[in-house]
This record gives structure tokens, C-alpha cells and sequence, in this order.
């Protein structure tokens, strides 16, 4: 995966709030998409609050799946979990399987409509990347560090806290990213089953034949992942700089 | 047989060597020593065209390197790298007739040449010859590196610290065959190497590079002897010199007709071992055998004026 | 993937040893959970009406229930002891293959003859039970550690028995194949698509996607340019790339000349083959660059000294390299894209979405499921698949 441009980020921000704020400003741009006289921006919703809307969902499911993923690689690579962890393998290779619609239209017949079986999609979904890759970092750790925080008398617990979870950080940080992104592309999904999400405007497109709010939607999401994206890039270089890894 | 001439070679604005004329008599071991930096791994790649120099011209066999087509060049000098760079995916068998294949030998002449290479580097073909490079030891990986570099018999051999990963022992055998295989075939070998006894031991000419430049050339003994400046003497290691340079010759032109007391030592026996005998079984002289023969004898004095300033 | 063994040293070796094992008892108390304090079927009248939920002893003949009860009760204590991996995985397949005959008798019973409106589904005990099974034989064949060839025999016993169970009309009265007889004309034909397109996408993004991350990787600024593109691409949600699709293929599909004799319009396949094709393109071209940049820089300074030519290098010693990563690239694509096809639903391209947002926007939980089980099962295939044939291409390097 490669970095966009910070400057190119900036600007992608600030058109991006100057849209959700104001999105009459930019009638102009998506009239030639919207069919006949229909007005070119979707107004039933306040993109805004739509916007607010996915976004929240998606950083609760993030953080959620944040502190499973991690949990359960913790114990995974405990000395104590060891049988666990072929299963823990294979189980996070396997769930990525799990087509996030699959995953969505299973939850329905289960838990009903609205945004609980987005969350629970979500959860799932954003499980897998982090989970994987706090399994590689904290699994694939240098043997002889482990063995030198051994030898300075270090007990389990300060051996997680001072020396594994601090190196894997960038690379469960990197997994963390991989999930919030995923996470705001499959949020759109969320409102084939009722959830208030900026899918909202793209089903409302794709049902009324109106390309303009397909766009809307789906250019809304993408710059969001972008800057998301960019964010967690940032958080990232920071854990590895703290780990004392080459930049 | 391989001439360099004012070759300098810069990666940006960094030269990285400058201004090095060199010549490698055919059959003769050079080997080039620096400290890491010191431009002597570029060197060495410049021959094969791995880095092409900046300025200067390289000749081999009289013709400049620039008129062949690189991989054409490659194919006729051997390259053997330290961590070996086998190819992971292909057997010991396969690794070795890389380049036979590629010079499009039949197949029954790779597999007896993989045999005999093989039984050159005491690996028994029928046991290692289906392994892959993974299942191998490091000296064992190392050995097969060399032979894969040897497998068409080039005239040339271009080795890069070969031995550098390798444990004393080891090492020491691996040296040992070298210089067995190079007499074998007369190879011309350059090495490059930073480990000065390496260099001493194997070198029939030794080029010392700093930041760069070539600051001497000489035989082993003239180098340590004459060392041209304070870096030389620096990778010589200073205070031994009289030692290193007794290591480099043997007893045989000391021998002097007489009787001495004792087990007899062969005539290949270096000064330095001879020495270290005589000082141990605290006598003066020692007899010298060939063969079990006695030639003579040696003196404890003759032994010590070997380790004066030439 | 790596295994790490359990300590050989610390166990007398034997079928059944002292002790509880953890994660096995968590499996053990979820199946006996599941069964004893959730209900297991769900029964309605008709496919609209509130159903009622069923506990295993009111949901089974009196006789199948002891049998669940009892297969169930010996299964559970095994997989939560410390047993060997072969017990393990008897217990887990012995409690998988009766959950799934339950669901076939429960309907059965509960099902008055001739009754072709009543709707009887698994509910949340069963599936509960459905999916701990499937971990705990999941988790017994991981400890097992099969090779890739028993890996794709079990996948086709365990097609094979699903599909004689279906030919044989035993689960026949479930809801979600009365759903199926309803559709039975179609059914066939998305599946077709739904693979169709999954699978072309994917064949098309390799066949693309490869040779351009060769031609790009030696030039940095264009390998970054490509990759940051498809990197934009992959942000734009799914549903939003079909939907875009739309309007400039239909152009295409009515300006261009022959482009529609191709298939080449606004609505049906087009729009959904080119977003999947354009969602695979990243993960299979980044996969490549990946794949070529860890050849070791020695491996790759030795092919140039020995002689080769960049394409023999390329060839001969780089993309056999490069090879298992390549194929993770493409496996998780097409896993990805088989997943995704089901959008093409809601674009007019077909394939199993047709019944999953049929059946959302109906509020028919069965017709979801009949849209979204053979999905699931699809794409846990062609990764089992998959991945055995990228072991398989593994083991000659790791070959003792």
C-alpha cells in the first residue's frame, strides 16, 4: 500500500467538509449526472448527520473489534494459550471468508434490521485484519528479545506491557487502519438493512436511477476512507518511530 | 589476465572507488582487503560488469569488458557471494548446473560435472544432490555456492567474502579446499575479504583499499614487511608482524646439513610452528624429514632471524 | 502458515490424558448451552407469520431427541478433556453430522403432511451449536495439521455429503428449501453468474494485474503511482463502483460500435465484472510487487553473476520466488470477489445477491439464507482450495 500525498490530503479534507457543510454549493457539479429535472443533491437526509452517523458506527465497531482482536492475540501468544493458537490461525484465516454482505444478511434473520446487524457485521468484519496482524507482530517477535527480557528478570506481565505490545504497536496500528477502512466502504451496505449510513444516498440512487447520488455517496465514503486512512498513517509512523524503528 | 586501468566508479555524488589500476596474473590469487566501505566489493562487481565503472577500462584476457554482453561475460567467471545466494527453489544438483544450462551443455554432462564438483567438496552426490538449499548447513550451503560458481570451469573466479559466515573450523577447511581446487584447475581468483588473515593466507598478491583507493599492492610478505601506510599496518594488527610473516614462509630453504635431538618435523612445517616446536621441547635444533627421511637440521637462531624486518 | 506444536515433552502420550482443555471446554459449554437453554427450530404457519420457538425436546420426536441428547452429551465431555486431535475431531464431525440431521427430522416432525405453507428454520440454539461444532472440528483439524492433499479430500467428502443430502430430499421441508423449490429455475443460473463473474473478474485482474506490477516494480515512481491508484479505487464502496458503472457503460454500451454485441451495457453483468475486475486489480498487483521485492537481495545478486539475462532472471529465479505469495494475492481476491458478486444484485448483474436483497427487501430471513449460505459456502471452498494448492507450491522449498 502506498501513501497519497499529504498536501493532496489536505485539500481532499477540507473540499470534503466544505461539501458536507454546504453541499448546495456543488449542485452544479453533479447536475449533468442527475436524470431530468431532479434535484442533484440528495436532500432527504442532511449528508451530514449521514456522514456523522457512519462514521460513529464505524469507530465503535473499530474500537470494538480493536480490543477483541488484541485481547485474543494476547492470549494467544501466552504461554498458557499455546494449543490456542493453530486454531486462533486458522479461524482468522478462514473468517476472512466471510463475505461482509454474507456476514450482514445472516445477522439479519438473527438480530433483525436497523444498526444492529451493521455493528455486529462491522465487529466481525474489522475483527479479522487486526487480529492477524497482532498475531504476526506479537508472534513473530525477535526469540532473543524475549529471551533477554527474560534474562533482565522481566515478569510476563511487564514483558507484554514493556516489550511486546510497544514493537507490534506500529503493525497492530497498521491492522487497525486495514479494519476502519473496510469498515466505512462496508458501513454503506448497513442501510440495504435499514442502518443510517451514507449508503443511504447511494441505494437511494441506485433505486431512483439517479447517478448523481450514487457519486455523492460513494465519493463521500471514499474521501472519508482517504483521510482515515492518512490519519492511522500518521498514529502509525509515530508507534514506529516510539519502537525505535528506521522511518 | 585481468587489468584494471584508472577505474573510479561514484554512486551519485559519492565516490565509492577512485582511481584504481590493478593487474591479476593468470593463475594468481588476488586478494583485496578493506574495511567495510572501502569500496572493495564495487571493485570486485566491476569485473562483471555487476557496477559499471565511471571512468577507467577493465580488461579480461586482454579484451575490455564493455564488448561483451554482460550476461555473456558472467557466464565465462565465476561469482561466489558471502550467504552464498543459492537459488532456494532449485536442488543442490540444479543450483550447480545453473550455468552449464544456461551455456546449454547436455544434460549428462551437467549431471557428471554436478558429480565431480560434488566429490571435489566431499559431499557424496547420491546423498546431496535431490536437497534443497534449505535442508543444507551453512558450510555445507557455503561449498555449494562455490561449486555452482566453478561449474563450468571459468578461467576467472570472483569471490566476495565467501567465508564470512562460516565458524574457524570451518572456514579453515573451506580455505583449504580453495586452494586446493585453484592449483587443480589454475583458476585466476580475485576475493574480497576483511579479515587481513584470510587475505595473508590465500593471496599470492594482496590489494589494500581505503575510502576507495587502492593504497598498496604486494606479495604477503612485502606487505607486511613494508606496510605503505598506517591503515596497512593497522589491519596487520601491529605488534605480530615478526609472527605473520614467519607463518607465510616454511622451514625448507633453513635447513642446514647436521644431527638434532627429537622428533623430526616435515620440511612444510611454517617458521612459526617450527619456532613454537623448538621452544616448547626446549631444544635448539630440530630435525627435518621428507617423506621420513632425514634432510638435516634446523636452528632455533635460523627460525628467529626469519621474523627480522625484511 | 506456521504451527507451533504443543510441548511434546509435556504430555504422556495416549487418546484420552488428564486434564481440562481450555478452549475445547469453551466448545463443550456452548453446545450443551445451545441446545439446553436456547431453542433450537423456530416453526411458523405460513412464510409471513410470527413463528414459535421450540426447544429441542418439543421440536424432535421423543426418540431423535434422546439420540441428539445423547450424541451430544458424549461429544461435549470429550472435546472438553485433553484428547488427542483424532478424538477431537470424531467428536466434532459426530456432533456437526447430527445437528444436521436434527434439522431435517425437527422439520419432519414438526411439519403436518401435505402442509405446503408451515415454515420450519433452525433458530439461534441451533445455529449457537452449528457454529461451535464447526470450530471445535475446525480446531481439531488444526492441531492435526493435515497436508494440502487430506485438506481438499475433506472438502469434497463434506460437498459430497451435502450434496446427497439435498438430492435426497431429506432437508426438503426447511424453510430455506422451500424457498428453493420456489426457485428452482433460477437458482442454478445465478449460481452460474455468481461464480461466473467472481471467477472471470479474477482471471482477468491476474492476467492484468501481474505483468503490470512486473513492468512496473523497477521504476519507483510508477510502481508508487500504480499502487496509490488502485489503492483509491479499492476506498470507493462497492455498491457506489457498480452503481458508477452504470451511466458510462451504457453510453459505451449505445455509442460504441459491436460494444453491445459483447455485453457491453449500463445494466446486466458489465458493471458488476468491471468493479470486481477493478477491486481485484490492487490486491493481486501489490501482491506481485510484494512478492518480487522479497526475493533475497543475494538470490538476485547471484542470478545476475552467474549470467542470466533479466527475463531468464525474471523467470527462472524471481517469479518462482514469488509464486506462493502471489497465488495468497490472488486466493484472497477471489474469496473478496466472490463475496462481493453479491452486490451485483442490486445492480441488475444477477448471481446470489438477487436473493439476498429479494429476501431483505420481502423481510424473508429464508430467501437471505438461500442467497447467502451458498455464498459462504463458495467462498470458504475456494479458500480451503486455495490454500492447499499454495502449500502445496510451499512444501518443495521446505521439502527436508
Amino acid at each position: 500500500m502506498s501513501r497519497i500525498p499529504r498536501v493532496l490530503t489536505i485539500l481532499l479534507l477540507a473540499g470534503l467538509g466544505g461539501f458536507l457543510t454546504k453541499p448546495e454549493a456543488f449542485a452544479a457539479l453533479f447536475r449533468p449526472f442527475a436524470p431530468g429535472d431532479t434535484p442533484p443533491i440528495y436532500a432527504q437526509t442532511p449528508l451530514l448527520t449521514l456522514a456523522v452517523n457512519h462514521l460513529l458506527l464505524v469507530a465503535a465497531a473499530t474500537l470494538a473489534a480493536s480490543l477483541l482482536a488484541v485481547g485474543f492475540a494476547v492470549v494467544a501468544t501466552r504461554p498458557a494459550g499455546r494449543d490456542v493458537l493453530p486454531f486462533a490461525r486458522a479461524v482468522a484465516n478462514l473468517g476472512q471468508t466471510f463475505p461482509p454482505v454474507a456476514v450482514l444478511a445472516l445477522a439479519v434473520p438473527v438480530v433483525g434490521f436497523g444498526t444492529v446487524p451493521t455493528l455486529i457485521a462491522l465487529v466481525l468484519y474489522g475483527l479479522l485484519p487486526i487480529f492477524e496482524t497482532a498475531l504476526t507482530s506479537l508472534s513473530g517477535l525477535d526469540p532473543a528479545l524475549r529471551e533477554a527480557a527474560r534474562g533482565l528478570g522481566l515478569t510476563g506481565r511487564q514483558r507484554l506491557v514493556q516489550v511486546e505490545l510497544p514493537l507490534a504497536l506500529p503493525m497492530i496500528v497498521s491492522g487497525i487502519r486495514v479494519s476502519a477502512v473496510i469498515g466505512l466502504a462496508t458501513a454503506t451496505l448497513g442501510s440495504t438493512v435499514a442502518a443510517s449510513t451514507l449508503g443511504e444516498v447511494i441505494v437511494s440512487g441506485l433505486l431512483t436511477g439517479n447517478t448523481a447520488y450514487v457519486l455523492q455517496g460513494g465519493l463521500t465514503v471514499a474521501a472519508l476512507a482517504i483521510v482515515v486512512d492518512a490519519g492511522f498513517r500518521v498514529l502509525q509512523r509515530k508507534a514506529a518511530r516510539r519502537a525505535g524503528f528506521p522511518s | 589476465m585481468i587489468e584494471l586501468a584508472q577505474v573510479s566508479r561514484s554512486f551519485g555524488a559519492r565516490p565509492v572507488v577512485t582511481d584504481v589500476s590493478l593487474r591479476v596474473a593468470t593463475g594468481a590469487i588476488l586478494t583485496v582487503v578493506g574495511t567495510s566501505g572501502s569500496g572493495k566489493t564495487t571493485l570486485l562487481r566491476m569485473i562483471n560488469r555487476l557496477v559499471e565503472p565511471s571512468t577507467g577500462t577493465i580488461r579480461v584476457a586482454g579484451r575490455d569488458v564493455r564488448s561483451v554482453a554482460p550476461h555473456v561475460l558472467r557466464r565465462g567467471i565465476g561469482y561466489a557471494i558471502q550467504g552464498h545466494g543459492l537459488f532456494p527453489h532449485r536442488t543442490v544438483a540444479e543450483n550447480i548446473g545453473t550455468v552449464p544450462h544456461l551455456l546449454g551443455w547436455d544434460r549428462r554432462r551437467i549431471a557428471a560435472r554436478v558429480d565431480e564438483l560434488l566429490g571435489l567438496f566431499r559431499l557424496d552426490p547420491a546423498l546431496y544432490r535431490d536437497r534443497l538449499p534449505g535442508a543444507l548447513s551453512g558450510g555445507e550451503q557455503q561449498r555449494i555456492g562455490v561449486a555452482r560458481a566453478l561449474a563450468a570451469e571459468p578461467p576467472i573466479l570472483l569471490m566476495d567474502e565467501p567465508f564470512g559466515a562460516l565458524d574457524p573450523i570451518i572456514r579453515g577447511r573451506a580455505q583449504e579446499d580453495l586452494l586446493a581446487i585453484q592449483r587443480r584447475y589454475g583458476t585466476t581468483i580475485v576475493l574480497v575479504t576483511h579479515d587481513m588473515d584470510e587475505a595473508l593466507r590465500l593471496g599470492d598478491r594482496i590489494a589494500v583499499m581505503d575510502a576507495g583507493r587502492l593504497v598498496q599492492e604486494a606479495s604477503p610478505a612485502a606487505l607486511i614487511g613494508a606496510p605503505a601506510t598506517d591503515f596497512v599496518r593497522l589491519l596487520l594488527g601491529g605488534r605480530d608482524r615478526a609472527f605473520q610473516l614467519m607463518a607465510l614462509r616454511v622451514v625448507d630453504e633453513l635447513v642446514e646439513p647436521g644431527a638434532a635431538p627429537g622428533e623430526p618435523i616435515p620440511v612444510g612445517t611454517s617458521v612459526r610452528a617450527a619456532l613454537a616446536e623448538s621452544l616448547w621441547s626446549r631444544r635448539a635444533a630440530l630435525p627435518v624429514s621428507r617423506d621420513g627421511v632425514i634432510l638435516g637440521r634446523v636452528t632455533r637462531a635460523a627460525l628467529e632471524a626469519e621474523g627480522a624486518e625484511p | 502458515m506456521t504451527w507451533i506444536r504443543p510441548d511434546p515433552g509435556g504430555r504422556p502420550p495416549g487418546l484420552i490424558r488428564s486434564g481440562v482443555d481450555p478452549l475445547g471446554s469453551v466448545f463443550a459449554a456452548f453446545i450443551a448451552l445451545s441446545v439446553l437453554a436456547l431453542p433450537l427450530m423456530t416453526a411458523r404457519p405460513n412464510r409471513i407469520a410470527e413463528g414459535t420457538s421450540l426447544m429441542a425436546w418439543s421440536a424432535l420426536p421423543s426418540g431423535h431427541a434422546l439420540a441428539l441428547g445423547g450424541v451430544l452429551g458424549l461429544a461435549a465431555p470429550l472435546l472438553a478433556l485433553r484428547v488427542a486431535p483424532r478424538l477431537r475431531v470424531a467428536a466434532g464431525a459426530a456432533a456437526l453430522l447430527l445437528l444436521c440431521l436434527t434439522a431435517g427430522w425437527a422439520a419432519d416432525h414438526l411439519t403436518a403432511p401435505g402442509d405446503r405453507y408451515a415454515r420450519v428454520s433452525p433458530d439461534a440454539g441451533w445455529w449457537l451449536a452449528f457454529v461451535s461444532a464447526g470450530l471445535a472440528l475446525g480446531d481439531g483439524l488444526a492441531r492435526l495439521r493435515p497436508g494440502p492433499g487430506v485438506r481438499i479430500a475433506l472438502l469434497a467428502a463434506g460437498a459430497l455429503l451435502t450434496g446427497l443430502a439435498l438430492g435426497s430430499g431429506f432437508w426438503d421441508q426447511l424453510s430455506v428449501l422451500r424457498e428453493y423449490a420456489s426457485r428452482s429455475d433460477t437458482f442454478g443460473r445465478e449460481v452460474r453468474t455468481h461464480a461466473g463473474l467472481a471467477l472471470s473478474s479474477v482471471a482477468a485482474a491476474t492476467a492484468i494485474g501481474i505483468p503490470a506490477a512486473i513492468l512496473a516494480r523497477p521504476v519507483p515512481a510508477l510502481r508508487t503511482a500504480l499502487l496509490a491508484v488502485l489503492n483509491v479505487v479499492q476506498t470507493i464502496p462497492s455498491m457506489a463502483l457498480f452503481g458508477m458503472l452504470i451511466a458510462p457503460l451504457a453510453w459505451i454500451g449505445r455509442t460504441v460500435p459491436g460494444a453491445a454485441g459483447l455485453g457491453i451495457a449500463g445494466i446486466g453483468a458489465a458493471p458488476a465484472f468491471v468493479a470486481l475486475f477493478a477491486y481485484a486489480l490492487l490486491p493481486v498487483a501489490a501482491a506481485t510487487v510484494a512478492g518480487l521485492e522479497a526475493v533475497p537481495g543475494p538470490v538476485r545478486d547471484a542470478a545476475r553473476g552467474v549470467g542470466m539475462t533479466g527475463r531468464q532472471c525474471l523467470f527462472q529465479v524471481e517469479l518462482p520466488l514469488a509464486r506462493p505469495a502471489i497465488l495468497t494475492g490472488v486466493r484472497i481476491v477471489l474469496v473478496q470477489n466472490i463475496g462481493l458478486a453479491v452486490i451485483a444484485g442490486l445492480v441488475g448483474g444477477g448471481g446470489l445477491g438477487v436473493f439476498v436483497f429479494q429476501g431483505i427487501s420481502q423481510n424473508a430471513g429464508d430467501l437471505v439464507l438461500l442467497g447467502a449460505l451458498p455464498t459462504v459456502a463458495l467462498a470458504g471452498a475456494a479458500a480451503i482450495l486455495l490454500d492447499a494448492v499454495i502449500d502445496a507450491s510451499r512444501l518443495r522449498e521446505q521439502r527436508p
